[in-house]
């Protein structure tokens, strides 16, 4: 497998708070990691770190082999290759689902109108929503928005997908059909970078887990062996705070 | 009850004259009003306490005063004080210019403040420069929830534009109280008949402006 994304000595702080210190963390092509750690241990700082939504004190963040953070080139050409979904769906409320889907890949790639809208509606009937492309965010339930949001993303063909806790702001009963996207876009090899707090789903889907605490990497393991036999003191009470005896 | 008088010589084509003024006083302040409006309202939200001080102390001024008051001081009074000698039509559009400003930027203040951080974050993600997510995201969403304010402003503009004739502007309200005094031994009921003509003409101009402000309400209504 080759390397994708790689980050190196990475730290982040507000002035003398230190959020993040010292990550280092390499993202080979098609792998799936998921982050999972205590809130506040700065897991969705460091996503906004790989697309430079922040500034980092220390350390770089690569894509194939280019710095991007500290970013020295044009921020927004390096976020064309790295998608990311937010917890809270942030569709365009003036925009229809299409509309949404099509304006950054016309607008940002010069993709012709008709074959972005193409893609879009084969995009969406893989997700289900065809029949909604003309409809118009505030008429989507909260899973229906979350769901447009990843393909919305995915139309801009990115190297890395960052999720960052995209189920966090939905109804119980919505996150099924959300994470059960995100588990086929793994299962089409995409490079995923996911935090979340849903145990059983991180487990199906991870090839690799990373457990941070305190903003460091304290252990990271493939899921099978993280959730069956975790080294550290501090990943056995964190999963043992999740489980109910 | 006094509507012959509006069919003697040509007191109609006069009151739409007086309209017509009226109009136009209020178009060229609120089009003053949204461009200034928008580009303080913008700046507002920058942040800088001293420029966010002379905004507020500006904004609450203006609304303050009474619309009469701030007419008397600059028709009359910038004319004494600063030896500028302005028409009554120029004096009426800056004051009038002055309030709208000083409400545009208000609603444009607010509508960019309304729009959550992640818009302009999720736009950014997918590639956008910052001058794209303005005008393909974030613009867009600010008109749409300021359409309806802003034209709400228009017809309270045209309504406050019957204050102008006491700096000497001939207006619709002008021309009706001259068609009656030079009425009043013949139609003394003239009164009525004017001042209702005058309702009525008020009523055709806001109605439909007030109609449309409740429909982009409602179709933008997320």
């Amino acid at each position: 497998m080759s390397e994708i994304l790689k980050i190196s000595k990475l730290t982040k702080s507000y002035d003398d708070l230190v959020i993040l210190k010292d990550i280092d963390l390499t993202i080979n092509k098609g792998e799936v990691v998921v982050i999972v750690g205590p809130s506040g241990c700065g897991k969705s700082t460091f996503l906004r770190c790989i697309n430079a939504f922040e500034k980092i004190q220390e350390g770089e963040v690569s894509l194939d082999g280019k710095v991007i953070n500290p970013c020295k080139g044009k921020l927004n050409e390096v976020r064309e290759k790295i998608g990311m979904v937010f917890q809270s769906y942030d569709l365009f409320p003036h925009k229809s689902v299409l509309q949404n889907m099509t304006l950054a890949p016309i607008k940002v790639k010069k993709v012709a109108k008709k074959e972005a809208e193409k893609e879009a509606i084969e995009l969406l009937s893989r997700v289900g929503l065809a029949s909604k492309k003309n409809s118009y965010p505030r008429q989507l339930s909260g899973g229906q928005k979350q769901r447009v949001a990843i393909v919305r993303a995915l139309m801009m063909h990115p190297e890395v997908l960052l999720l960052d806790e995209i189920t966090a702001a939905l109804d119980p009963e919505m996150v099924r059909e959300v994470l059960e996207v995100v588990i086929n876009l793994a299962k089409e090899g995409r490079t995923m970078i996911i935090v979340t707090h849903e145990m059983s789903f991180a487990r199906a889907v991870a090839d690799r887990m990373v457990f941070m605490d305190g903003g460091r990497i304290v252990e990271e393991a493939p899921p099978e062996e993280f959730f069956e036999r975790p080294k550290t003191d501090r990943l056995k009470k964190f999963l043992a705070s999740l489980a109910y005896n | 009850m006094g509507f012959e008088v509006l069919v003697k010589g040509n007191n109609l084509l006069r009151l739409f004259m007086g309209l017509y003024i009226a109009l136009k006083i209020s178009f060229i302040s609120v089009f003053i009003s949204i461009i200034l409006g928008v580009v303080l309202g913008t700046v507002m939200t920058l942040n800088n306490r001293i420029i966010n001080f002379i905004c507020r102390l500006y904004l609450e001024f203006i609304r303050i005063m009474p619309q009469m008051v701030l007419l008397f001081l600059c028709y009359f009074g910038a004319t004494k004080a600063l030896g500028i000698n302005l028409s009554a039509e120029t004096a009426a559009v800056i004051v009038f210019s002055l309030w709208g400003t000083a409400e545009m930027s208000d609603l444009v203040r607010g509508a960019l403040k309304a729009i959550p951080t992640a818009q302009y974050e999720s736009s950014y993600a997918l590639g956008f420069t910052v001058f794209q997510t303005y005008v393909f995201v974030i613009i867009p969403q600010i008109i749409r929830r300021m359409l309806p304010l802003s034209i709400n402003l228009i017809t309270r503009m045209i309504k406050t534009t019957s204050l102008i004739m006491m700096i000497g502007i001939v207006e619709v309200l002008k021309v009706g109280q001259q068609i009656i005094e030079a009425n009043r031994k013949s139609s003394p009921n003239a009164a009525f008949g004017v001042f209702a003509t005058i309702f009525v003409l008020y009523f055709v101009v806001c109605w439909p402006v007030s109609l449309l402000s409740k429909y982009l309400e409602k179709k933008w209504e997320s």
